[in-house]
Protein backbone atom coordinates (compact mmCIF):
# COMPACT_ATOMS: atom_id res chain seq x y z
CA UNK A 1 0.00 0.00 0.00
CA UNK A 2 1.64 3.33 -0.84
CA UNK A 3 1.10 6.11 1.98
CA UNK A 4 2.82 8.41 2.79
CA UNK A 5 5.10 7.10 5.18
CA UNK A 6 5.84 3.61 2.68
CA UNK A 7 6.92 6.34 0.25
CA UNK A 8 9.46 8.17 2.68
CA UNK A 9 10.71 4.90 4.00
CA UNK A 10 11.04 3.45 0.36
CA UNK A 11 12.82 6.72 -1.10
CA UNK A 12 15.14 6.44 2.70
CA UNK A 13 15.97 3.09 1.78
CA UNK A 14 16.78 3.44 -2.26
CA UNK A 15 19.05 6.54 -1.21
CA UNK A 16 21.12 4.53 1.30
CA UNK A 17 20.92 2.01 -1.53
CA UNK A 18 22.22 3.53 -4.45
CA UNK A 19 24.38 6.38 -2.78
CA UNK A 20 28.34 4.94 -3.83
CA UNK A 21 26.90 4.34 -7.56
CA UNK A 22 25.47 7.75 -7.48
CA UNK A 23 29.00 9.01 -5.72
CA UNK A 24 31.06 7.32 -8.35
CA UNK A 25 28.85 8.47 -11.37
CA UNK A 26 29.49 11.98 -9.67
CA UNK A 27 33.17 12.25 -9.57
CA UNK A 28 33.06 12.05 -5.72
CA UNK A 29 33.89 8.68 -4.52
CA UNK A 30 34.66 10.40 -1.06
CA UNK A 31 30.86 10.70 -0.36
CA UNK A 32 31.04 7.08 0.24
CA UNK A 33 33.34 7.50 2.94
CA UNK A 34 30.76 10.45 4.61
CA UNK A 35 27.89 8.13 4.23
CA UNK A 36 29.19 5.66 5.84
CA UNK A 37 29.75 7.69 8.83
CA UNK A 38 26.31 9.05 8.49
CA UNK A 39 24.76 5.44 9.03
CA UNK A 40 27.43 4.30 11.51
CA UNK A 41 25.73 7.72 13.52
CA UNK A 42 22.61 6.76 12.24
CA UNK A 43 23.14 3.00 14.12
CA UNK A 44 24.14 4.97 17.43
CA UNK A 45 21.03 6.95 17.32
CA UNK A 46 18.92 3.97 16.65
CA UNK A 47 19.85 1.79 19.49
CA UNK A 48 19.68 5.27 21.78
CA UNK A 49 16.02 5.65 19.78
CA UNK A 50 14.83 2.32 21.86
CA UNK A 51 14.76 3.78 24.98
CA UNK A 52 14.79 7.22 24.92
CA UNK A 53 12.10 7.36 22.52
CA UNK A 54 10.15 4.41 23.30
CA UNK A 55 10.73 3.90 27.14
CA UNK A 56 11.64 7.48 27.59
CA UNK A 57 14.93 6.97 29.19
CA UNK A 58 17.06 9.91 28.10
CA UNK A 59 20.26 8.79 28.80
CA UNK A 60 22.67 10.84 28.93
CA UNK A 61 25.53 8.24 28.44
CA UNK A 62 24.90 6.58 25.36
CA UNK A 63 28.49 7.50 23.90
CA UNK A 64 30.30 5.34 27.07
CA UNK A 65 28.94 2.18 25.13
CA UNK A 66 29.54 3.35 21.90
CA UNK A 67 33.36 4.22 22.62
CA UNK A 68 33.38 0.53 24.49
CA UNK A 69 32.33 -0.82 21.28
CA UNK A 70 35.14 0.80 19.58
CA UNK A 71 37.40 0.18 22.03
CA UNK A 72 37.30 -3.41 21.95
CA UNK A 73 38.14 -3.89 18.23
CA UNK A 74 40.81 -1.18 19.20
CA UNK A 75 42.27 -3.25 21.80
CA UNK A 76 41.57 -6.73 20.32
CA UNK A 77 43.57 -5.67 16.94
CA UNK A 78 46.60 -4.01 19.01
CA UNK A 79 47.23 -7.26 20.90
CA UNK A 80 47.17 -9.32 17.90
CA UNK A 81 49.14 -6.51 15.47
CA UNK A 82 51.58 -6.96 18.45
CA UNK A 83 51.62 -10.29 19.11
CA UNK A 84 50.55 -9.56 23.15
CA UNK A 85 48.68 -11.33 25.06
CA UNK A 86 45.75 -9.67 26.74
CA UNK A 87 46.89 -9.14 30.05
CA UNK A 88 43.25 -8.57 31.83
CA UNK A 89 42.18 -11.86 30.63
CA UNK A 90 42.98 -15.18 31.70
CA UNK A 91 45.45 -17.21 29.13
CA UNK A 92 47.73 -15.70 26.42
CA UNK A 93 45.11 -15.12 23.93
CA UNK A 94 46.58 -12.34 21.81
CA UNK A 95 43.38 -10.71 20.14
CA UNK A 96 42.14 -11.00 16.71
CA UNK A 97 41.22 -8.73 13.74
CA UNK A 98 38.34 -11.15 12.74
CA UNK A 99 35.09 -9.27 12.27
CA UNK A 100 33.17 -12.37 13.60
CA UNK A 101 34.78 -12.46 16.63
CA UNK A 102 35.29 -8.49 17.08
CA UNK A 103 32.13 -7.08 16.65
CA UNK A 104 29.83 -9.67 18.94
CA UNK A 105 32.37 -9.08 21.33
CA UNK A 106 32.10 -5.44 20.99
CA UNK A 107 28.37 -5.82 21.64
CA UNK A 108 28.79 -8.42 24.57
CA UNK A 109 31.23 -5.77 26.51
CA UNK A 110 29.13 -2.55 25.70
CA UNK A 111 26.03 -4.92 26.76
CA UNK A 112 27.72 -6.13 29.75
CA UNK A 113 28.55 -2.35 30.85
CA UNK A 114 24.95 -1.70 29.80
CA UNK A 115 23.52 -4.17 32.38
CA UNK A 116 26.07 -3.14 35.15
CA UNK A 117 25.42 0.67 34.89
CA UNK A 118 21.61 0.72 34.06
CA UNK A 119 21.13 -1.89 36.79
CA UNK A 120 22.45 1.22 39.17
CA UNK A 121 21.06 4.00 36.97
CA UNK A 122 17.39 2.72 36.57
CA UNK A 123 16.99 3.18 40.27
CA UNK A 124 16.78 7.04 39.81
CA UNK A 125 14.16 8.54 37.53
CA UNK A 126 14.21 12.24 35.39
CA UNK A 127 16.67 14.58 36.42
CA UNK A 128 18.61 12.20 38.63
CA UNK A 129 18.63 9.78 35.92
CA UNK A 130 20.13 11.82 32.96
CA UNK A 131 22.37 12.86 35.43
CA UNK A 132 23.96 9.48 36.89
CA UNK A 133 24.32 7.98 33.29
CA UNK A 134 25.91 11.11 32.22
CA UNK A 135 28.23 10.60 35.49
CA UNK A 136 29.43 7.11 34.79
CA UNK A 137 29.75 7.97 30.91
CA UNK A 138 32.36 10.24 32.08
CA UNK A 139 33.85 8.13 34.41
CA UNK A 140 34.63 6.02 31.16
CA UNK A 141 35.94 8.48 29.79
CA UNK A 142 38.62 9.28 32.18
CA UNK A 143 39.22 5.82 33.00
CA UNK A 144 40.10 5.50 29.23
CA UNK A 145 42.16 8.82 29.39
CA UNK A 146 44.47 7.53 32.27
CA UNK A 147 45.11 3.76 30.68
CA UNK A 148 48.64 4.41 28.86
CA UNK A 149 48.72 0.27 27.79
CA UNK A 150 45.67 1.58 25.19
CA UNK A 151 46.76 5.08 24.59
CA UNK A 152 45.73 6.82 27.27
CA UNK A 153 44.80 10.34 25.67
CA UNK A 154 46.12 10.21 22.72
CA UNK A 155 43.90 7.13 21.98
CA UNK A 156 45.08 4.14 19.67
CA UNK A 157 45.62 3.78 16.22
CA UNK A 158 43.92 0.47 14.61
CA UNK A 159 47.13 -1.16 12.54
CA UNK A 160 44.70 -2.81 10.72
CA UNK A 161 40.75 -3.16 9.64
CA UNK A 162 38.03 -6.00 11.00
CA UNK A 163 38.60 -8.49 8.49
CA UNK A 164 35.75 -10.35 6.86
CA UNK A 165 35.55 -13.29 5.03
CA UNK A 166 34.99 -12.48 0.90
CA UNK A 167 35.10 -8.37 1.70
CA UNK A 168 37.47 -6.19 1.83
CA UNK A 169 37.02 -3.67 4.69
CA UNK A 170 39.35 -1.29 2.95
CA UNK A 171 37.05 -0.80 -0.15
CA UNK A 172 35.20 2.21 0.32
CA UNK A 173 31.87 0.72 -0.99
CA UNK A 174 32.08 -2.72 0.18
CA UNK A 175 32.48 -0.78 3.73
CA UNK A 176 29.86 1.10 3.27
CA UNK A 177 27.76 -1.59 2.07
CA UNK A 178 28.91 -3.96 5.22
CA UNK A 179 27.30 -0.50 7.17
CA UNK A 180 24.37 -0.21 5.35
CA UNK A 181 23.60 -3.89 5.39
CA UNK A 182 24.09 -3.89 9.81
CA UNK A 183 22.09 -0.60 10.00
CA UNK A 184 18.84 -2.17 8.14
CA UNK A 185 19.24 -5.48 10.13
CA UNK A 186 19.09 -3.69 13.07
CA UNK A 187 16.30 -0.72 12.54
CA UNK A 188 14.22 -4.36 11.31
CA UNK A 189 14.90 -5.93 14.48
CA UNK A 190 14.25 -2.36 16.14
CA UNK A 191 10.66 -2.10 14.18
CA UNK A 192 9.94 -5.51 15.73
CA UNK A 193 11.07 -5.17 18.90
CA UNK A 194 9.32 -2.13 19.42
CA UNK A 195 5.47 -4.03 18.15
CA UNK A 196 6.07 -7.35 20.33
CA UNK A 197 4.85 -7.89 23.71
CA UNK A 198 8.17 -6.56 24.87
CA UNK A 199 7.88 -3.25 23.37
CA UNK A 200 4.50 -2.60 24.27
CA UNK A 201 5.68 -2.60 28.08
CA UNK A 202 8.43 -0.56 27.16
CA UNK A 203 5.77 2.12 25.19
CA UNK A 204 3.12 1.65 28.20
CA UNK A 205 6.13 2.45 30.89
CA UNK A 206 6.88 5.78 28.85
CA UNK A 207 3.42 7.10 28.91
CA UNK A 208 2.65 5.69 32.52
CA UNK A 209 5.26 4.10 34.64
CA UNK A 210 3.19 4.01 37.88
CA UNK A 211 0.00 2.40 35.94
CA UNK A 212 2.00 -0.26 34.44
CA UNK A 213 3.24 -1.60 38.04
CA UNK A 214 -0.42 -1.76 38.75
CA UNK A 215 -0.76 -3.41 36.29
CA UNK A 216 1.52 -6.19 37.46
CA UNK A 217 4.83 -5.43 35.32
CA UNK A 218 7.91 -5.79 36.97
CA UNK A 219 9.32 -2.60 34.95
CA UNK A 220 12.74 -2.36 35.98
CA UNK A 221 13.63 -5.55 34.62
CA UNK A 222 11.73 -4.60 31.32
CA UNK A 223 13.42 -1.21 31.06
CA UNK A 224 16.88 -2.47 32.32
CA UNK A 225 16.91 -5.45 28.84
CA UNK A 226 15.73 -2.45 27.17
CA UNK A 227 18.75 -0.34 28.37
CA UNK A 228 21.36 -3.53 27.51
CA UNK A 229 19.63 -4.19 24.00
CA UNK A 230 20.06 -0.36 23.42
CA UNK A 231 23.82 -0.23 24.44
CA UNK A 232 24.44 -3.69 22.00
CA UNK A 233 23.50 -1.86 19.74
CA UNK A 234 26.21 1.20 20.08
CA UNK A 235 28.44 -1.53 20.75
CA UNK A 236 28.16 -2.26 17.38
CA UNK A 237 28.15 1.21 15.68
CA UNK A 238 31.35 1.91 18.31
CA UNK A 239 33.42 -1.31 16.25
CA UNK A 240 32.12 -0.39 13.21
CA UNK A 241 33.77 3.79 14.04
CA UNK A 242 36.78 1.72 14.99
CA UNK A 243 36.88 0.98 11.59
CA UNK A 244 35.78 3.74 10.00
CA UNK A 245 38.32 6.55 11.50
CA UNK A 246 41.47 3.43 12.08
CA UNK A 247 41.72 4.80 15.68
CA UNK A 248 39.96 4.46 18.56
CA UNK A 249 40.31 7.41 21.38
CA UNK A 250 38.68 8.39 24.35
CA UNK A 251 36.52 11.18 22.97
CA UNK A 252 33.99 8.73 21.83
CA UNK A 253 33.06 8.72 25.20
CA UNK A 254 33.05 12.22 26.21
CA UNK A 255 29.99 13.32 26.90
CA UNK A 256 29.59 15.93 24.08
CA UNK A 257 29.48 13.04 22.08
CA UNK A 258 26.40 11.23 23.90
CA UNK A 259 24.75 14.84 23.70
CA UNK A 260 25.56 14.46 20.26
CA UNK A 261 23.93 11.29 19.42
CA UNK A 262 20.91 12.46 21.28
CA UNK A 263 20.53 15.51 19.13
CA UNK A 264 20.29 13.22 15.91
CA UNK A 265 17.48 10.88 18.07
CA UNK A 266 15.92 14.44 18.96
CA UNK A 267 16.14 16.09 15.43
CA UNK A 268 15.21 13.39 13.49
CA UNK A 269 12.11 12.53 16.13
CA UNK A 270 12.09 10.35 18.65
CA UNK A 271 10.22 7.19 18.75
CA UNK A 272 10.29 6.49 15.27
CA UNK A 273 13.48 4.44 14.46
CA UNK A 274 13.79 6.17 10.91
CA UNK A 275 13.79 9.72 12.24
CA UNK A 276 17.36 8.90 13.74
CA UNK A 277 18.49 8.15 10.49
CA UNK A 278 17.65 11.43 9.07
CA UNK A 279 18.93 12.97 12.47
CA UNK A 280 22.17 11.78 12.50
CA UNK A 281 22.27 12.06 8.25
CA UNK A 282 21.09 16.18 8.87
CA UNK A 283 23.67 16.72 11.83
CA UNK A 284 26.80 15.21 10.13
CA UNK A 285 26.07 17.28 6.84
CA UNK A 286 25.04 20.22 8.79
CA UNK A 287 28.59 19.66 10.20
CA UNK A 288 30.40 18.71 7.09
CA UNK A 289 29.13 22.35 5.19
CA UNK A 290 28.83 24.60 7.80
CA UNK A 291 32.29 23.85 9.39
CA UNK A 292 33.57 24.90 6.06
CA UNK A 293 32.42 28.38 6.87
CA UNK A 294 33.21 28.62 10.94
CA UNK A 295 34.34 26.59 13.89
CA UNK A 296 31.51 27.44 15.64
CA UNK A 297 29.15 26.21 12.89
CA UNK A 298 26.76 24.78 16.14
CA UNK A 299 25.83 28.51 16.20
CA UNK A 300 23.66 27.34 13.42
CA UNK A 301 22.53 24.19 15.29
CA UNK A 302 21.43 25.42 18.14
CA UNK A 303 18.23 27.86 16.52
CA UNK A 304 18.07 25.05 14.01
CA UNK A 305 17.03 22.55 16.71
CA UNK A 306 15.18 24.63 18.90
CA UNK A 307 13.32 25.48 15.81
CA UNK A 308 12.76 21.77 15.33
CA UNK A 309 11.37 20.81 18.48
CA UNK A 310 9.21 23.89 19.17
CA UNK A 311 7.67 22.91 15.92
CA UNK A 312 7.86 19.03 15.03
CA UNK A 313 6.52 17.04 17.60
CA UNK A 314 8.21 13.63 16.03
CA UNK A 315 11.01 15.99 14.66
CA UNK A 316 11.90 16.14 10.74
CA UNK A 317 10.65 12.43 10.49
CA UNK A 318 7.42 14.02 11.36
CA UNK A 319 7.40 16.08 9.00
CA UNK A 320 7.66 14.29 5.89
CA UNK A 321 5.37 11.50 7.07
CA UNK A 322 2.90 13.43 8.82
CA UNK A 323 0.15 12.27 11.25
CA UNK A 324 1.13 8.44 10.44
CA UNK A 325 4.81 8.92 12.49
CA UNK A 326 2.14 8.86 15.79
CA UNK A 327 2.53 5.09 16.16
CA UNK A 328 5.22 2.70 16.45
CA UNK A 329 2.13 0.21 15.00
CA UNK B 1 -22.06 -13.46 58.76
CA UNK B 2 -19.28 -15.67 58.51
CA UNK B 3 -16.02 -14.12 59.10
CA UNK B 4 -13.87 -14.88 56.05
CA UNK B 5 -11.65 -12.19 55.92
CA UNK B 6 -9.23 -11.53 52.74
CA UNK B 7 -8.17 -8.60 53.55
CA UNK B 8 -7.16 -7.51 57.36
CA UNK B 9 -5.37 -4.26 58.17
CA UNK B 10 -3.81 -3.76 61.45
CA UNK B 11 -2.03 -0.93 63.41
CA UNK B 12 -1.54 1.17 59.96
CA UNK B 13 0.39 4.42 60.16
CA UNK B 14 2.18 6.45 57.49
CA UNK B 15 2.74 10.37 58.49
CA UNK B 16 3.55 13.15 55.88
CA UNK B 17 5.69 15.59 57.92
CA UNK B 18 3.08 16.51 60.88
CA UNK B 19 -0.36 15.36 58.91
CA UNK B 20 -1.35 11.85 60.19
CA UNK B 21 -2.75 9.58 56.72
CA UNK B 22 -3.04 7.41 59.19
CA UNK B 23 -3.35 6.68 62.62
CA UNK B 24 -3.39 3.61 63.65
CA UNK B 25 -5.65 2.25 60.79
CA UNK B 26 -7.39 -1.16 61.85
CA UNK B 27 -10.25 -3.07 59.79
CA UNK B 28 -10.32 -5.98 57.36
CA UNK B 29 -12.81 -6.48 54.80
CA UNK B 30 -14.99 -9.45 54.24
CA UNK B 31 -14.57 -12.02 51.11
CA UNK B 32 -17.17 -11.04 48.81
CA UNK B 33 -18.49 -8.13 50.12
CA UNK B 34 -18.35 -4.32 48.79
CA UNK B 35 -16.65 -2.81 51.29
CA UNK B 36 -16.78 1.11 51.11
CA UNK B 37 -14.59 3.32 52.80
CA UNK B 38 -15.70 6.76 53.37
CA UNK B 39 -14.97 10.13 55.57
CA UNK B 40 -14.31 13.84 55.22
CA UNK B 41 -11.16 15.05 52.84
CA UNK B 42 -8.06 14.69 54.22
CA UNK B 43 -9.40 11.56 55.85
CA UNK B 44 -6.74 9.43 54.46
CA UNK B 45 -9.16 7.46 52.12
CA UNK B 46 -6.40 7.78 48.92
CA UNK B 47 -3.48 6.85 51.28
CA UNK B 48 -4.67 3.98 52.47
CA UNK B 49 -5.70 2.79 49.05
CA UNK B 50 -2.32 3.54 47.96
CA UNK B 51 -0.98 1.49 50.67
CA UNK B 52 -2.92 -1.42 50.39
CA UNK B 53 -1.39 -1.53 46.30
CA UNK B 54 1.96 -0.91 47.64
CA UNK B 55 2.79 2.75 46.17
CA UNK B 56 2.92 4.28 49.23
CA UNK B 57 5.21 2.46 51.94
CA UNK B 58 3.58 2.39 55.55
CA UNK B 59 5.63 3.74 58.58
CA UNK B 60 4.03 0.63 60.41
CA UNK B 61 1.56 -1.78 60.77
CA UNK B 62 0.50 -4.81 59.03
CA UNK B 63 -1.34 -6.19 55.68
CA UNK B 64 -2.19 -9.17 55.03
CA UNK B 65 -4.15 -10.39 52.20
CA UNK B 66 -5.64 -14.02 51.32
CA UNK B 67 -3.54 -14.88 54.84
CA UNK B 68 -0.31 -13.83 53.22
CA UNK B 69 1.57 -10.91 54.92
CA UNK B 70 1.68 -8.51 52.03
CA UNK B 71 2.88 -5.62 53.97
CA UNK B 72 6.56 -5.13 52.06
CA UNK B 73 5.61 -6.77 48.96
CA UNK B 74 5.98 -4.74 45.48
CA UNK B 75 3.19 -3.16 43.82
CA UNK B 76 3.28 -5.26 40.57
CA UNK B 77 3.34 -8.53 42.89
CA UNK B 78 0.16 -7.58 44.53
CA UNK B 79 -1.26 -7.06 41.22
CA UNK B 80 -0.25 -10.68 40.23
CA UNK B 81 -1.90 -12.31 43.12
CA UNK B 82 -5.03 -10.51 42.48
CA UNK B 83 -5.23 -7.42 44.09
CA UNK B 84 -6.11 -4.44 41.79
CA UNK B 85 -6.69 -1.19 41.85
CA UNK B 86 -8.40 2.23 40.13
CA UNK B 87 -7.19 5.78 40.42
CA UNK B 88 -9.12 8.53 41.25
CA UNK B 89 -7.01 11.09 38.91
CA UNK B 90 -7.70 9.04 35.37
CA UNK B 91 -4.70 6.94 34.69
CA UNK B 92 -4.67 5.44 31.46
CA UNK B 93 -1.78 5.04 28.37
CA UNK B 94 -3.01 8.21 26.49
CA UNK B 95 -1.26 7.23 23.29
CA UNK B 96 -2.79 3.76 22.85
CA UNK B 97 -6.46 3.06 21.98
CA UNK B 98 -8.93 2.09 24.25
CA UNK B 99 -8.41 -1.77 22.86
CA UNK B 100 -4.79 -1.34 23.95
CA UNK B 101 -4.91 -0.27 27.47
CA UNK B 102 -7.33 -3.30 28.17
CA UNK B 103 -4.85 -5.52 26.18
CA UNK B 104 -1.99 -4.36 28.05
CA UNK B 105 -4.28 -5.36 31.36
CA UNK B 106 -4.29 -8.61 30.27
CA UNK B 107 -0.54 -8.92 28.82
CA UNK B 108 -0.14 -7.83 32.90
CA UNK B 109 -1.04 -11.08 33.76
CA UNK B 110 -0.06 -13.67 30.97
CA UNK B 111 3.31 -14.85 32.03
CA UNK B 112 6.50 -12.71 31.79
CA UNK B 113 6.90 -10.52 28.37
CA UNK B 114 9.80 -11.11 27.45
CA UNK B 115 8.58 -12.05 23.68
CA UNK B 116 10.18 -10.08 21.25
CA UNK B 117 9.21 -11.36 17.82
CA UNK B 118 5.21 -11.88 17.18
CA UNK B 119 3.60 -8.46 17.17
CA UNK B 120 1.55 -7.81 20.34
CA UNK B 121 -0.97 -5.60 18.38
CA UNK B 122 -2.44 -8.49 15.88
CA UNK B 123 -2.24 -11.13 18.82
CA UNK B 124 -5.88 -12.50 18.87
CA UNK B 125 -4.87 -14.48 22.69
CA UNK B 126 -4.59 -10.66 23.97
CA UNK B 127 -6.97 -8.73 21.62
CA UNK B 128 -10.00 -11.00 22.01
CA UNK B 129 -10.14 -10.59 25.70
CA UNK B 130 -9.53 -7.04 26.11
CA UNK B 131 -12.91 -7.08 23.29
CA UNK B 132 -14.47 -8.58 25.81
CA UNK B 133 -13.67 -6.90 28.89
CA UNK B 134 -14.43 -3.70 26.76
CA UNK B 135 -17.67 -5.29 26.00
CA UNK B 136 -18.38 -5.88 29.61
CA UNK B 137 -18.45 -1.75 30.20
CA UNK B 138 -20.37 -1.10 27.54
CA UNK B 139 -17.63 0.33 24.97
CA UNK B 140 -16.88 -2.27 22.50
CA UNK B 141 -17.81 0.53 20.05
CA UNK B 142 -14.96 2.78 21.66
CA UNK B 143 -12.21 0.14 21.01
CA UNK B 144 -10.22 1.61 18.26
CA UNK B 145 -10.58 5.17 19.59
CA UNK B 146 -7.51 7.12 21.22
CA UNK B 147 -7.57 7.06 24.84
CA UNK B 148 -7.78 11.43 24.05
CA UNK B 149 -10.35 10.93 22.04
CA UNK B 150 -12.76 9.43 24.43
CA UNK B 151 -15.05 11.33 26.78
CA UNK B 152 -14.30 11.83 30.55
CA UNK B 153 -16.71 9.40 31.12
CA UNK B 154 -15.32 7.18 29.24
CA UNK B 155 -12.46 7.47 29.76
CA UNK B 156 -13.30 6.57 33.82
CA UNK B 157 -14.62 3.38 32.23
CA UNK B 158 -12.02 2.31 30.66
CA UNK B 159 -10.11 2.80 33.97
CA UNK B 160 -12.51 0.52 35.84
CA UNK B 161 -12.29 -2.27 32.67
CA UNK B 162 -8.60 -2.23 33.06
CA UNK B 163 -8.67 -3.36 36.67
CA UNK B 164 -11.32 -6.03 35.82
CA UNK B 165 -9.81 -7.34 32.81
CA UNK B 166 -8.02 -10.10 34.56
CA UNK B 167 -10.37 -11.60 37.02
CA UNK B 168 -8.97 -9.86 40.07
CA UNK B 169 -10.41 -11.30 43.49
CA UNK B 170 -10.06 -7.79 44.99
CA UNK B 171 -10.56 -4.37 43.34
CA UNK B 172 -9.34 -0.93 45.21
CA UNK B 173 -11.96 1.63 43.56
CA UNK B 174 -9.99 5.00 44.06
CA UNK B 175 -13.05 6.90 43.49
CA UNK B 176 -14.76 5.15 40.33
CA UNK B 177 -17.41 8.13 39.89
CA UNK B 178 -15.19 11.10 40.03
CA UNK B 179 -16.22 14.16 37.74
CA UNK B 180 -19.46 12.11 36.17
CA UNK B 181 -22.99 13.20 35.26
CA UNK B 182 -25.70 11.59 36.79
CA UNK B 183 -26.64 9.47 33.81
CA UNK B 184 -23.23 8.67 33.64
CA UNK B 185 -22.93 7.55 37.27
CA UNK B 186 -25.98 5.43 36.71
CA UNK B 187 -24.16 3.58 33.99
CA UNK B 188 -21.29 2.80 36.29
CA UNK B 189 -22.96 1.38 38.81
CA UNK B 190 -24.71 -1.17 36.19
CA UNK B 191 -21.46 -2.45 35.85
CA UNK B 192 -20.04 -2.36 39.38
CA UNK B 193 -23.36 -4.23 40.36
CA UNK B 194 -22.64 -7.63 39.34
CA UNK B 195 -19.60 -7.35 40.95
CA UNK B 196 -21.19 -7.75 44.31
CA UNK B 197 -20.38 -11.66 46.04
CA UNK B 198 -17.91 -12.23 42.61
CA UNK B 199 -15.32 -9.81 43.50
CA UNK B 200 -14.39 -8.10 47.04
CA UNK B 201 -14.30 -4.59 46.54
CA UNK B 202 -13.03 -1.96 48.59
CA UNK B 203 -14.67 1.38 47.38
CA UNK B 204 -13.31 4.86 47.90
CA UNK B 205 -16.20 7.02 47.04
CA UNK B 206 -17.86 10.65 47.62
CA UNK B 207 -21.51 10.06 46.13
CA UNK B 208 -23.42 9.34 49.32
CA UNK B 209 -26.11 7.92 47.20
CA UNK B 210 -23.62 5.02 45.43
CA UNK B 211 -22.19 4.32 48.45
CA UNK B 212 -25.39 3.64 50.08
CA UNK B 213 -26.66 1.95 47.14
CA UNK B 214 -23.63 -0.69 46.38
CA UNK B 215 -22.16 -1.21 50.59
CA UNK B 216 -23.22 -4.03 52.08
CA UNK B 217 -20.39 -2.65 54.97
CA UNK B 218 -19.04 0.61 55.40
CA UNK B 219 -16.16 1.68 57.30
CA UNK B 220 -15.93 5.92 58.15
CA UNK B 221 -12.08 7.03 57.89
CA UNK B 222 -11.63 9.88 60.25
CA UNK B 223 -7.74 11.54 60.36
CA UNK B 224 -6.58 8.44 59.58
CA UNK B 225 -8.17 5.94 61.59
CA UNK B 226 -11.68 3.81 61.51
CA UNK B 227 -14.32 5.77 63.27
CA UNK B 228 -16.65 2.99 62.87
CA UNK B 229 -17.99 0.25 60.84
CA UNK B 230 -20.94 -1.18 59.74
CA UNK B 231 -23.98 -1.34 57.68
CA UNK B 232 -25.35 1.30 55.40
CA UNK B 233 -28.31 1.33 57.77
CA UNK B 234 -25.93 1.84 61.06
CA UNK B 235 -23.41 4.11 59.67
CA UNK B 236 -26.95 6.38 58.74
CA UNK B 237 -28.05 6.24 62.08
CA UNK B 238 -24.80 6.86 64.35
CA UNK B 239 -24.65 10.44 65.91
CA UNK B 240 -21.35 10.40 65.78
CA UNK B 241 -21.04 9.77 62.03
CA UNK B 242 -23.51 12.54 61.28
CA UNK B 243 -21.46 14.65 63.88
CA UNK B 244 -18.15 13.75 61.94
CA UNK B 245 -18.76 13.61 58.38
CA UNK B 246 -22.70 13.55 56.96
CA UNK B 247 -23.93 16.53 58.63
CA UNK B 248 -26.25 17.52 61.16
CA UNK B 249 -29.35 18.04 59.16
Amino acid sequence: MITRKNLVHGIGLLIMAVLPLAAEAAGEPFLTTVASRVLIYALVAVSLDLILGFGAMVSFGHGAFFGIGAYVVGILTHHSYEATAIAFLPGDWTGTTAALIQWPMAMLVAGVFALIIGAMCLRTTGVYFIMITLAFAQMLYFFMTSLPTYGGQDGLNLWERSTLPFLDMYDDTQFYYVTCALLVAFMAFARRLVRSRFGMVLRGCKQNETRMAALGFPVYRYKLAAFVIAGMGAGLAGALAANHTEFVGPGLMHWTRSGEIMIMVILGGMGTIFGPVLGAATLLMMEETLSGFTEHWMVFLGPFLVFVVLFARRGLYGWLVGTEADDGG
Amino acid sequence: MAADPILEISGLTKHFGAVRAADDLTFSVERGQIHALIGPNGAGKSTAIGQLSGEIRPDGGRISFDGRDITHMPTYRRARKGLQRSYQITSLFPDFTAEDNVAMAIQAQQGHSFRFWTRARTDETLREPARAVLKRVGMEDKADLKVTELAHGEQRQLELAMTLANAPSMLLLDEPMAGMGRRETQGMMEILRPLKGEVTVLLVEHDMDVVFALADVISVLVKGSVLMTGTPDAVRDDAEVRRAYLGDD
